[in-house]
């Protein structure tokens, strides 16, 4: 599978701009050329040069360090937004595909009531309870994905749940839970993978949306949403300060997006055509 | 048909139910005293005690809910603490505000991407088609804010075409009004036309394995009649779900091109409130944007039979 799928070039493509974004979120964490925090007010708002490949902000900031810097938030928030979302939505999915009955039904009735708020705008519910934070934002996207993720996972096992090989589980003896974890939830890991693609994809943009409405990781740290928030006062001095943050979303985005359609085509070949 | 519309709406009541007990129950998990959280810093004990027997504070909560919930049904969302207004006034004018941006926008995605998606479905496997997608997911990637502040840094102050921030309704002077709203509906709509056009293109692929399209085309009859007569109506369905979803969720949240053109729409209003801690308004904007969401979606399941008379209503 992994050869035919690094064999579409949309998935190449995909894949190097997703490395390139950990590369340069590991960067973030370890290295930047500039500390990306403290201000240098000698150096406010200079244009790109050797010594500033992206210039500085209006605090006298190097862009570059900055867009590392936020490169490593983005991901770590997107990450850790998918990984809460898809732990608790397919143990939420499975519980109620494998097992059923009223106590099911209720649960999905808030699932469903959930899945009836605009995403952005439940995330902007939660960080007004919560307040602006890293973790209020993780808090925040988790809560808002966890019902699509419950949805998805639900109705596969509610399909595995009929097959044989579950049957057989259940006819040796095995306990329901352990034939629920062992033989239903693993054989719905594709889905839940493409899923969990898209879903990063998601985390990214609600993040730097929330990031640049001032409710998303607060600063000084950096974040690219915050960037771009910030560079709105200089837009006809300093335009750099625009291009960057606004270029590392979208590519970062993109990828995720090429990869996440050659992923979905890879595990579902109906929908190869269709995409 | 009629009992169709009415279980539907019915479906709707228990979850704008659980919705309107989530809305409520925010006040509640902050911490610190709902009547004080109300009147924000004001030091007033006398307002304080007059809000905390009005939001019935001392009886059980199923009660505070009850009443809260009758208030709001009656169209009594409570008063903005910041600018001492009804909130249901200001929601209705930030309403309608967002939607004379979104739905300009949303309509001008549509008839951008019904056609593309098609001819990408009828040249499916070309560099026509290639072409299409690969722009489709290029904008879907493109944030909506950032599209936005590029067209201001480019047609709004490089050309100087359009103005750069502020709203002037196109209701009461309809040119200034158009100048201000071009910006931030083209850079909505053409993200939009990015999601559209793939389900476009994904629905016309599935019509077009149908058999009555090849009858059609062994009929003799030109590949533009196919598209038109016979194609177009049933690739407009699940398109039109898609369309819909966009809709709703804009209609709420459009807020960050609302706060790239500084627009007081909707999205920017609970924004602003949230800043603000000004509950009453962002208790109510929640209830209002996911009643409207719920709305919308309520009324695109019910005009599926206009496109697909297929879909039996009962």
């Amino acid at each position: 599978m992994k050869r035919r799928l690094f064999h579409r070039p949309n998935a190449r493509i995909g894949a190097t701009l997703i490395v390139v974004m950990l590369i340069a979120a590991a960067f973030g964490v370890m290295y930047t050329p500039y500390d990306p925090i403290i201000n240098n007010l000698h150096m406010r708002l200079v244009a790109p040069s050797a010594l500033h490949w992206l210039g500085t902000d209006e605090w006298g900031r190097d862009v570059f360090s900055r867009l590392l810097n936020g490169a490593s938030v983005s991901v770590l928030v997107s990450f850790s937004t998918v990984l809460v979302s898809v732990a608790s939505g397919a143990l939420i999915g499975a519980l109620t595909g494998y097992f059923g009955g009223w106590p099911s039904r209720i649960v999905m009735l808030f699932v469903d009531a959930l899945l009836a708020f605009p995403s952005l705008i439940m995330a902007l519910g939660v960080i007004a309870v919560f307040g602006a934070s890293s973790m209020g934002v993780i808090a925040a996207l988790s809560l808002t994905y966890i019902p699509a993720v419950a949805r998805v996972v639900r109705a596969n096992v509610l399909s595995l749940r009929e097959k044989e090989y579950v049957e057989a589980s259940r006819i040796m003896g095995n306990a329901e839970l352990y034939t629920m974890l062992r033989h239903a939830l693993p054989n719905a890991v594709a889905p839940i993978i493409v899923l969990a693609t898209a879903l990063f994809g998601w985390a990214l943009l609600a993040e730097s949306a929330l990031s640049f409405l001032g409710l998303g990781v607060p600063p000084p740290a950096s974040s690219w949403g915050g960037m771009l928030a910030d560079s709105r006062n200089y837009v006809s001095e300093a335009p750099w300060l625009a291009i960057a943050p606004g270029l590392a979303i979208s590519l970062s985005l993109l990828g995720v997006n090429l990869f996440g359609d050659a992923l979905r085509d890879e595990f579902d070949p109906y929908m190869k055509n269709l995409g | 048909m009629l009992t169709y519309v009415a279980k539907r709406i019915l479906l709707a009541i228990p979850t704008l139910l659980i919705v309107a007990i989530a809305v409520f129950a925010m006040l509640h998990l902050i911490p610190g005293d709902p009547a004080q959280l109300m009147l924000g810093d004001l030091e007033n004990p006398e307002a304080l005690a007059r809000l905390h027997t009005e939001l019935g504070l001392d009886r059980p909560l199923v009660v505070q809910f009850a009443m809260w919930i009758g208030r709001a049904l009656h169209g009594d969302l409570g008063v903005s603490i910041v600018q001492q207004r009804p909130v249901l006034d200001m929601l209705l004018d930030a309403f309608a505000v967002t939607a004379s941006i979104v739905v300009p926008a949303v309509a001008i995605a549509a008839l951008l991407a019904i056609p593309l998606g098609m001819l990408a479905a009828w040249k499916q496997n070309t560099k026509v088609d290639a072409g299409l997608m690969m722009l489709a997911i290029v904008f879907l990637s493109i944030p909506s804010f950032w599209l936005g502040l590029l067209f201001l840094m480019f047609f709004g102050l490089k050309l100087d075409l359009f103005p750069v921030v502020g709203y002037v309704s196109p209701f009461g002077n309809f040119r200034e009004g158009v100048s201000y709203l071009v910006m931030p509906v083209m850079s909505l709509a053409l993200i939009e036309t990015g999601v559209i056009v793939r389900m476009a293109r994904a629905s016309t692929i599935e019509v077009l394995r149908l058999e009555y399209i090849t009858h059609a085309r062994a009929k003799g009859l030109s590949e533009p009649i196919v598209a038109l007569r016979h194609a177009l109506k049933n690739t407009l369905a699940p398109t039109w779900t898609v369309i819909g979803l966009t809709l709703g969720s804009l209609l709420g949240g459009a807020v960050v091109t609302e706060t790239v053109f500084t627009i007081p729409g909707i999205g920017r209003l609970l924004v602003d409130s949230i800043f603000a801690r000004d509950y009453p308004v962002v208790q109510g904007a929640l209830l209002f944007i996911t009643a409207i969401y719920v709305g919308v979606n309520l009324l695109i399941d019910l005009s599926y039979p206009l496109f697909d008379p297929r879909v039996r209503l009962s």
